[in-house]
């Protein structure tokens, strides 16, 4: 089945671009990088359907990575249906954002660079999604942090850049050791990081010991997929180039949280505790960030919060029980959000730069495609019927009714946020009047032609029957009847988000200063994202570093370590400086020298021979 | 006899020799250290040495104190003019002699019991022939040796002391 | 005491004057010339030193011995001596204190 063939292309594209790419034309970077990423496409394509209708787990091993007493860690590559849909998500929309990249990033500096750093993005998405074992998982899940880093710090010379990506590396960080800590505690009990071996034995250990490791599994998900409290890398991740925010953090990195514990649902059934937490991590996630989307001025700042609050319902639907409709969501949302991210993209290098929507306006005629386009991933969001969004979000409200009722009706107020922050943004760019500075063009057909495919699949993608086909891997029972009339609700506060949105920028656009006005501090509070990022701030980050400097620095290195190197050697010296007074060229003084070595010798002789006697 | 003729030349050779480090001008010194060899030469007799005894007068005060006066007559060193001290060897020196010799005399009659007592003939083996012959059997390499040492030496005091060549 | 014995400690202890002399001459004289004579001195010390043990011994591996030590003083002698003028050739003084130049 050659499963290692499909990270591999990728990881090719990146060793060539990287190595040589400086020298290549731009044509030639393009070729290797797209190619690399396509093919890889390609070749899944041909495994799935050469595997026809999948069933079980089909798992390839390549080498023995870990031999060391107990721990034995092969590189797996499996392959089952759930992994079979993440390859589609991942291979089909990231070759469509490598396609688009081509022309947002032509005037770009640094071309090779980024092409080699997306196709190393990809190898690691694709290994830990393939990935047999939670190691080989975690080899990917670090990797994909890594080249997180690398892309939203490639504007180097940005300060503000460079420091998105060392804030989203540390964040991240916190979560790996919630997730390593998971590790060890698996290997413990299960004496294996297989997925087969761990997920047979699951049902057998104690929920207390399922619990811990669900709950520390999820603190590495929250890391990685930006839930409460370890969020607040995402929305400065925006510093990096656009279709890095797309791919990375709406697509595929940010969903990588979700796929783990979508794979981890044996651990999960076994530990309810741990599910009702993941279930109201999201849903508080969800609404919080969805309040924040609300008064945000920058473009990609709104899509940010919005990936947040999505991935929140995909955190739902895990934690209710529906894995399937969970991952659904992160199909439809891999679709409707990249479209909006790499729309937003358009829009920015239509106005040369411009980010911040109050400098927009007007744009629908200027640049038509990217507001068509847009507009479908909008009401797709929006959970409108019969678009994708609708089908995802309504499996997991619908799962989140049974299980836990107020999570439904928290979940549609945020429906209703979610669908008036989208369109505010929308009205506020595309309609009214122009209020920038700059000459808009519409984007080169290979920026547009991406966004007309992904598109249609934001628009058709609710009818591909993802949950039915995972059924088979999370053993779910078959659905029942539809609650039509959960359904009209959520699609009723969509509408009604849609609505106020449409009269508060389009019909009356003072509307909503006077309404902010009159909120006042709400509004204050929630502009300024609740002041998240100062608290922790204050409360964590500036005591560590503070810390740092004064104890361990000027303490401990500089005086302790410094002062013993320094101190030995300045001892040293000073021992010499006494003893070179010796040498004083007096050849007088060097016989008394030579005189009193051969007394004291005679002594010692003497003694010696007198103690022998 | 042999304890007053020991007595006389030790008296003699002690004599010289504090002359030795007491004189100021150094002929006096080389002339006093001549006496000291005389001296020697007659205690080793004594001892039964009559080979050694010859080659001391022979080659120590005859060829080795020859070479010291030429060499001072050459330099035409003077008298000694008092420049220059040393701190360590006025502190230590004193002490230091008074303790070696003290140590050294203090071994030497303690180390040996019974004593033995010299005498003229007490020893017969110190012979030229005696000598000749352990000289060419057991010492037989380091005399080889020692013929290339003073070979050393002469090539070694040759270009030392040459003039040089402009 | 009879006259015609000595001690032979009494030449070891003569042996040990001759030495302590022959060093009080080398740490207190400043002619370098004087300095090499109390080697010389020191020398003879030790050959009366050699002598008497071979007489005590009843051998005469001691006067091969002070054989020796008088063959290589004379070489010492005549190199030193060499060594000596090529320092006076290019220092104009026998001071051994002025001799100096290894103190740093």
């Amino acid at each position: 089945m050659q499963l290692w063939l499909i990270p591999i292309l990728p990881l090719a594209g990146f060793a060539i671009n990287g190595l040589f790419g400086r020298r290549f034309s731009k044509s030639l970077v393009n070729v290797f990088a797209i190619g690399s990423v396509l093919l890889s496409f390609a070749w899944v394509v041909k495994t799935l359907a050469g595997l026809g209708d999948i069933s079980g787990t089909h798992l390839e091993h390549y080498f023995t990575w870990i031999q060391s007493g107990a721990l034995n860690i092969g590189c797996d590559f499996a392959i089952d249906r759930l992994t079979a849909v993440m390859l589609l998500v991942v291979t089909g929309v990231g070759s469509l954002i490598h396609i688009y990249a081509i022309g947002y990033m032509a005037h770009e500096g640094g071309y090779y660079r980024f092409f080699a750093y997306l196709n190393l993005f990809m190898f690691f998405m694709l290994v830990l999604v393939l990935g047999a074992s939670y190691l080989v998982l975690f080899v990917g899940w670090e990797g994909v942090g890594l080249c997180s880093y690398l892309l939203i710090g490639f504007y180097f010379d940005k300060q503000f850049a460079t420091n998105a990506g060392n804030k989203a590396f540390i964040v991240n960080r916190i979560g790996d050791f919630g997730f390593s800590l998971a590790m060890f505690l698996i290997f413990v009990n299960f004496k294996s990081l297989d997925f087969a071996t761990v997920f047979q034995a699951a049902p057998g250990m104690s929920e207390a010991t399922l619990t811990t490791i669900g709950l520390l599994l999820l603190v590495g998900a929250c890391g990685k997929s930006a839930q409460l409290p370890l969020y607040v890398w995402l929305p400065d991740a925006m510093a990096g180039p656009t279709p890095v925010s797309a791919l990375i953090h709406a697509a595929t990195m940010v969903t990588a949280g979700v796929y783990m514990t979508a794979r981890s649902w044996v651990i999960y059934t076994h530990a309810p505790v741990a599910m009702n937490v993941i279930a109201i991590m999201g849903v508080v996630t969800a609404f919080f960030a969805a309040t924040i989307g609300l008064a945000q001025n920058d473009i990609k700042k709104v899509f940010a919060y919005s990936t947040v609050s999505q991935l929140g319902y995909m955190f739902i639907g895990v934690g209710s029980g529906a894995f399937g409709a969970g991952i659904f969501h992160v199909v439809t949302h891999a679709f409707f959000k990249a479209l909006l991210f790499l729309g937003a993209g358009s829009v920015i290098h239509a106005l040369a730069g411009e980010q911040d929507m109050r400098n927009m306006g007007g744009l629908r005629s200027k640049i038509p495609i990217t507001f068509w386009t847009m507009m479908c991933a909008a009401v797709a969001i929006s959970g409108v019927p019969p678009f994708s969004g609708f089908f995802s979000k309504d499996a997991i409200l619908a799962a989140a009714y049974e299980k836990t009722p107020w999570i439904y009706w928290l979940g549609v107020f945020t429906a209703g946020l979610t669908a008036f922050y989208i369109f505010r943004a929308m009205f506020l760019t595309f309609f009214g009047n122009y209020r920038g500075k700059a000459h808009p063009h519409e984007s080169p057909p290979v920026m547009w032609i991406p966004l007309a495919i992904l598109a249609l699949l934001s628009l058709g993608g609710g009818f591909i029957p993802v949950p039915e086909f995972l059924r088979e891997v999370f053993h779910a029972p078959p659905e029942g009847p539809a609650n039509y009339t959960l359904m009209g609700i959520s699609v009723a506060a969509g509408l009604i988000g849609i609505f106020l949105a449409w009269l508060m920028y389009c019909f009356k656009p003072s509307m909503a200063e006077s309404f902010a006005e009159r909120v006042g501090i709400f509004y204050k509070l929630v502009y300024n994202k609740y002041f998240v990022d100062e608290i922790y701030g204050v409360a964590i980050v500036r005591p560590i570093v503070e810390g740092s400097r004064v104890l361990l620095w000027k303490v401990v290195d500089v005086s302790g370590i410094d002062g013993l190197a320094n101190g030995i050697a300045t001892w040293c010296r000073g021992v010499g400086g006494v003893l070179r007074r010796i040498q004083s060229g007096n050849i007088r003084s060097y016989a008394t020298w030579v005189l009193f070595g051969s007394v004291m010798l005679i002594v010692a002789m003497g003694l010696a021979e007198g103690l022998a006697r | 006899m042999d304890l007053i003729l020991f007595l006389i030349f030790g008296l003699i050779a002690l004599v010289c020799a504090i002359n030795v480090v007491l004189q100021t001008h150094p002929i006096s010194s080389a002339v006093s250290l001549i006496g000291v060899m005389g001296s020697l030469a007659i205690l080793y007799l004594l001892l039964g040495a009559e080979f050694i005894a010859a080659a001391q007068v022979i080659v120590y005060a005859g060829a080795v104190m020859v070479l010291f006066v030429f060499v001072i007559m050459l330099l035409n060193a003077g008298k000694e003019v008092h420049k220059g001290r040393s701190f360590m060897v006025q502190l230590l020196g004193v002490p230091l002699l008074i303790a070696l010799l003290g140590l050294l005399a203090f071994l030497a009659r303690h180390m040996y019991q019974p004593e033995t007592m010299v005498h003229f003939g007490g020893f017969q083996g110190g012979s030229a022939q005696a000598v000749g012959h352990a000289l060419f059997t057991t010492y037989l390499l380091p005399f080889e040796v020692t013929s290339i040492l003073i070979l050393i030496a002469i090539i070694g005091a040759v270009v030392l002391a040459r003039k040089e060549l402009d | 005491m009879p006259l015609n014995q000595v001690p032979l400690s009494w030449f070891l202890i003569l042996s040990a004057a001759l030495f302590a002399i022959g060093v009080a001459g080398f740490l207190f004289r400043r002619n370098i010339i004087t300095v090499f004579m109390s080697i010389e001195l020191m020398l003879n010390a030790v050959n009366l030193s050699f002598i008497a043990f071979s007489y005590q011994n009843k051998q005469v591996n001691g006067h091969l011995l002070a054989f020796f030590v008088m063959v290589v003083a004379a070489a010492e002698a005549a190199v030193g001596l060499a060594i000596i003028l090529t320092v006076f050739k290019n220092r104009a003084t026998l001071n051994i204190d002025e001799m100096d130049s290894m103190k740093d």
